[in-house]
């Protein structure tokens, strides 16, 4: 791992007198894969919120590396698929390209060669409604890392999936990542997913949110479908379960 | 790729299967009016038969058609007129929403107001030329497409709009973008609604006052005891309304093909 890339400290964020989030300190490195895991109403999403300028923080800092704008940080992949139906595929995919300034054609042409890749190839005139769940994620997959962002912020974006379909898109994910590691923060209440994608994970206390455990998964890549790691990656499984299940919120000193 | 049969026979045959019904149902209704004319014994004066009426509408087809095309006008001008009012308002509403407490209240005034009482009010200020029946036409029909696009609007996915924000985009590409195409199901239905209204309220208009028109034609035939003649009348404006109707499904069609495609996967 090179240097931090992203800084969160002591970032806390609240509605009204409701604290969402709490005293959370995090980073990311260049090239790292990041989940964050909760259950929901740890202020998951609110944290992307807070980092893509939606919300402002209470208190505490966001930095980037180099001081680099926060505008232009995040590709963002929305929770279910945020694709319009009004477009076609290709028009969907291109939208981040064509709002950054790039023409229509050049944004197409950038991406046609990566739809087959996506298994959207033959579909770029299709409305999303016609397509499958798995190929509505993959077109939003695409549409968020064609945008060239220094930092993934991908929020449950599997969650909308069913059993089958989310492992075939975490076999893709994992598959896609390890050829471009992509700087990236994933959100996720699902275990397993973060275990197999992630190089290290936050654990997130119910609300308010707080850090209650850091998990370093040094396992090789690739995981999924790799029966030689299973034994060593149900092992962080359990110890994150674990430590999920049996914290009580409303205790004030958690131990990770 | 779309698959050809979005235009094909079988979409002729759907349609003419779904009209079938609605036909079937207008046809025994005027059956039973012209059975009930016939055999009641009551003077055609006061309740013409659906085949007199029919007759007396070709007889007069040209001075009908002479008073439906100034009705059309009417209908066509304050249509359009209602239609970017209720844009620009439905804009200002939505770019400054505290707008939608200060212009709610008046144009739910405005849409209360007896037209028995403002229409000749409005002719009697404005004349007997087409502005007032424009007004009159916008009057009416402003209402039901401003509240389906506000309403539309605030239907977009909020994921959808921090995406674009994400990508950096303003307000104002965040509403051409997002919240513009999300509204047009629902504007699409208040112009139905408004579309319906449009028609009568031009030819009640031209009844309060008007040189040609067929409100106009409508009153002298009243004021000749001519019922038929009234009826015909009625009969013209209910195939306007209707052509107009299918000319605004027509468009609908056309400004959102996505809700008309097939969901499952193609090609």
């Amino acid at each position: 791992m090179s240097g931090v890339l992203l800084e969160l400290d002591r970032l806390a964020m609240g509605f009204g007198d409701l604290a969402v989030i709490e005293e959370i300190t995090m980073h990311l490195a260049r090239g790292e894969f990041v989940s964050i895991l909760g259950p929901s109403g740890s202020g998951k999403s609110t944290l992307f919120k807070l980092l893509l300028g939606e919300h402002r923080p209470a208190s505490g800092t966001i930095a980037l590396a180099g001081g680099g704008d926060r505008r232009s940080a995040f590709a963002y992949m929305p929770q279910r698929d945020a694709l319009m139906a009004w477009r076609r595929i290709i028009d969907n995919i291109t939208l981040g390209l064509e709002l950054a300034g790039m023409s229509r054609r050049t944004a197409r042409r950038k991406v046609v060669p990566m739809l087959g890749r996506f298994g959207l190839e033959g579909f770029e005139r299709s409305y999303p409604d016609q397509l499958s769940g798995g190929m509505r994620q993959r077109a939003a997959l695409l549409r968020t890392i064609v945008q060239d962002r220094p930092i993934l912020l991908l929020d449950e974006p599997f969650g909308a999936l069913d059993a089958l379909t989310r492992m075939q898109m975490q076999g893709f994910l994992e598959g896609l990542w390890t050829q471009n590691r992509w700087s990236s923060l994933l959100i996720t209440h699902d275990v397993r997913e973060a275990v197999l994608l992630s190089d290290r994970i936050y654990v997130l206390s119910a609300r308010p949110g707080r850090v209650i455990g850091e998990f370093d998964v040094a396992l090789d890549r690739p995981r999924i479908g790799s029966a030689g790691l299973a034994a060593a990656a149900s092992a962080i499984e359990a110890q994150i379960l674990d430590l999920l299940l049996n914290t009580n919120p409303d205790a004030k000193d958690i131990v990770s | 790729m779309f698959s050809s049969s979005a235009f094909g026979p079988s979409r002729l045959g759907r349609a003419l299967a779904l009209g079938l019904p609605a036909l079937l149902t207008i046809g025994a209704l005027v059956l039973a009016w012209e059975a009930y004319v016939r055999f009641s014994g009551l003077s055609q004066t006061v309740l013409p038969a659906p085949t007199t009426v029919a007759a007396q509408a070709f007889a007069q087809r040209a001075a009908l058609w002479a008073n439906a095309v100034p009705t059309l006008q009417a209908t066509g001008a304050g249509f359009a007129l209602s239609l970017c009012c209720a844009l620009a308002f439905s804009m200002i509403i939505d770019f400054v929403p505290m707008m939608r407490r200060v212009l709610f209240p008046v144009f739910i005034v405005f849409q209360t107001l007896p037209l028995v009482a403002i229409a000749p009010l409005i002719v009697l200020w404005f004349g007997f030329g087409l502005g007032p029946k424009i007004g009159l036409v916008a009057l009416v029909t402003f209402f039901p497409m401003l509240v389906a696009l506000v309403q539309g609007y605030g239907s977009t996915e909020r994921e959808i709009e921090a995406l674009l924000r994400s990508m950096g985009a303003g307000r104002l590409r965040v509403f051409l973008l997002a919240r513009l195409p999300s509204a047009l199901p629902y504007f699409f239905a208040g112009l139905r609604i408004s579309i319906t209204y449009a028609v009568v309220a031009a030819i009640f208009a031209e009844y309060s006052g008007a040189a040609r028109g067929l409100g106009i034609y409508i009153l002298n035939a009243k004021n000749s005891f001519r019922p038929d003649l009234v009826l015909s009348a009625v009969m013209v404006s209910a195939v306007l309304t209707l052509c107009l109707f299918a000319l605004v499904a027509a468009i609908e069609r056309l400004a959102m093909p996505w809700r008309h495609i097939h969901k499952e996967p193609t090609s």
